[in-house]
């Protein structure tokens, strides 16, 4: 019974987008690393409910089993 | 300083040698329990079982106190155990209290944080004590039972060379300096340490996890103004890549622990030539100190399959062992000693059946995985296994100085916590309708303030029916055991701990201090029930 949105959600995608490349920008790949990871702790402390963290981990894993 | 050239109390020999006339029997002795080990398990299972009357046999195969600190922090639980056994508030006195931790990551502090205990608790939440002190005082308290008569004996310098369980009673094969004898004991209780040589004369499993890690642990004595704080560094520039610990004992001895990481030389890494540099990079060069202790350990989290085999019965480290982040050793050893000591009683005295013994398997199995997994994931996070944990690991660490979210991810050690024995065939399910989670069957006893003392000095050796708001009968005669009535008047703390929002209540409490079962009000065949089904007969 998660609530995990797979549709889209982002308004402005196109810009989201932009934003989270230019947070990059200039960044070395361990730079980057870290910073993608401070982002999924910030995003995953956020959104809080542990069904739904469970539930994108595994989407975010692209399993076959989820994917349909 | 002088105290550097006085003798230690870990180089006197406190039980020294002294021949038994048990060795001079024709025929073997019949002990009631042997105890292999006069470690802190195996001092507080004696004591234990000789507060209860049971005849007990304590061999080691020393004859003085842990060489060394060794375990140095003991938390809330574990003290409210030894004050049941009569030697919990020397303890106190002597150790030092801390509630301030510290976490550093590389040349910053990140944040602080405060275990603020919960008040209405006669002991602090945690100790720092040198294991050394710990085992003297349970040493002292066995003199002190001796001299009243208690049937309790430590024998030094008996090392157990053979060990069978014949069905009937264990027979024990001990050298000692004067020659070989044998002895028989009904139960054995194995509390000989991680590389137990009781398992191995068994040919018993031990299986787990190996962590590929050395650490240094220097006790260092010196008159530095380090405030009595835990500190921990992750990354430090004085010990790049690894993690460093500081934490104060009593007598300004400070235990100092450095990750060393796995391919490095121990002989060479424990000499102070090359220990005295590290320690100057970390406490600054002009800080003056000595060396008192310095050990190199590695760690494995692993369990026997099974704790107790027969009449044979394993406790401590012998049984189960984790890493030292979160102190979870010696004090989830005195709750194993806890857990068996009433248990044991009431099979030698017939009143429960043998397998009452297979409960204390169950509910300490659960214990021991607890810890484990609560060890195994400190030590995955001090010691990431790989890129990309390291990754995620520095992040929380670096989120951890701006944002409040990410502390809780830091992960330095979970301080131990008593075990709730969720699922135990010795529960009652919980008829409290609205009674506080924390108080549920199978949870050890809160304490709260009660008169001018507190609750659980009154619980504890036998059973007890506690009540508050609540009639029921002052004793109550059943199963061959007597129960006796403890009425708490509702303070706010006995509210909070055990109403919850129920009205009233009547709870059912094990020798060991958990709560065997809980009702609204008194039913004596409710409670007659309950109480067969604690002690393992149905």
């Amino acid at each position: 019974m998660s609530d995990l949105i797979l549709t889209p959600n982002i308004p402005g995608a196109d810009d989201f987008y932009a934003e989270l490349l230019a947070s990059h920008e200039g960044l070395s790949k361990a730079e980057s690393d870290a910073l993608n990871a401070r982002l999924v702790l910030v995003l995953a402390n956020h959104i809080g409910d542990r069904a739904i963290l469970s539930d994108a981990l595994k989407a975010a894993a692209l399993s076959k089993e989820d994917a349909a | 300083m002088n105290q550097i050239s006085d003798k230690k109390i870990f180089e006197v020999p406190l039980y020294a040698y002294e021949r038994s006339p048990d060795q001079d029997a024709p025929a073997p002795v019949r002990r009631k329990v042997v105890v292999i080990g006069a470690g802190p398990i195996g001092l507080g299972a004696a004591i234990d079982l000789a507060q209860q009357g049971v005849e007990v046999v304590v061999l080691d195969d020393n004859d003085k106190v842990s060489f060394g600190s060794r375990a140095i922090c003991f938390a809330k639980r574990p003290l409210e155990i030894l004050d049941r056994l009569g030697c919990g508030h020397e303890m106190v006195a002597k150790g030092v209290e801390w509630q301030l931790g510290k976490v550093f990551f590389d040349e910053r502090q990140v944040y602080e944080f405060n275990l603020l205990p919960e008040k209405g608790h006669e002991f602090p939440a945690f100790i720092n004590l040198q294991q050394y002190y710990f085992e003297e005082y349970l040493v002292n308290r066995v003199r002190a039972m001796q001299a009243q008569g208690a049937p309790i004996e430590i024998r030094g310098r008996n090392k157990v060379l053979r060990v069978t369980d014949t069905g009937d009673h264990v027979s024990l094969l001990i050298d000692t300096p004067e020659g070989e004898y044998k002895l028989e004991a009904d139960w054995l209780i194995a509390c000989d340490g991680a590389a137990s040589p009781t398992r191995a004369m068994m040919g018993l499993d031990f299986v787990g996890r190996v962590f590929e890690d050395n650490f240094l642990i220097a006790d260092v004595i010196m008159e530095a103004d380090f405030p009595t704080e835990r500190w921990f560094w992750f990354d430090p520039p004085f010990n790049r890549g690894q993690s460093a610990l500081l934490h104060k004992q009593p007598d300004g001895v400070w235990r100092i622990d450095l990750q060393l990481g796995w391919d490095i030389d121990k002989e060479e890494e424990k000499k102070p030539e090359n220990v005295i540099p590290r320690l100057k990079a970390m406490l600054g060069e002009d800080v003056r100190f000595e060396l008192e202790w310095v050990s190199i350990y590695t760690f494995q989290c692993r369990r026997m399959e099974k704790f107790r085999h027969g009449r044979v019965i394993f406790a401590g480290d012998s049984a189960h062992q984790v890493s030292p982040f979160g102190a979870r050793g010696a004090n989830s050893g005195l709750q194993d000693t806890d857990n068996l000591g009433w248990k044991l009683k009431l099979v030698m005295d017939g009143i429960a059946p043998e397998s009452l013994l297979d409960s204390y398997d169950v509910e300490r199995v659960h214990g021991a995985d607890e810890n484990i997994l609560n060890s195994s994931r400190s030590t995955d996070f001090i010691t990431p296994k790989s890129e990309m944990s390291r990754v995620l690991r520095d992040a929380v660490l670096d989120l951890s100085e701006h944002y409040a979210f990410a502390r809780p991810l830091v992960n330095s050690g979970r301080l131990s916590v008593p075990c709730t024995y969720d699922g135990s065939p010795l529960n009652t399910p919980d008829a409290l309708p609205g009674g506080p989670a924390r108080s549920r069957p199978g949870s050890p006893c809160a304490d709260a303030p009660m008169g001018d003392g507190y609750l659980l000095p009154h619980l504890g050796d036998r059973f007890t029916l506690l009540t508050i708001g609540a009639e029921a009968p002052e004793r109550v005669e059943a199963e061959g055991l007597s129960v006796h009535r403890l009425a708490l008047d509702t303070t706010p703390e006995v509210r909070e701990r055990y109403l919850g929002d129920a009205a009233s209540a009547v709870y059912l409490i094990r020798p060991d201090q958990h709560v065997a079962a809980r009702w609204p009000a008194y039913d004596a065949a409710a409670v007659e029930t309950a109480l067969k089904r604690a002690i393992g007969k149905e």
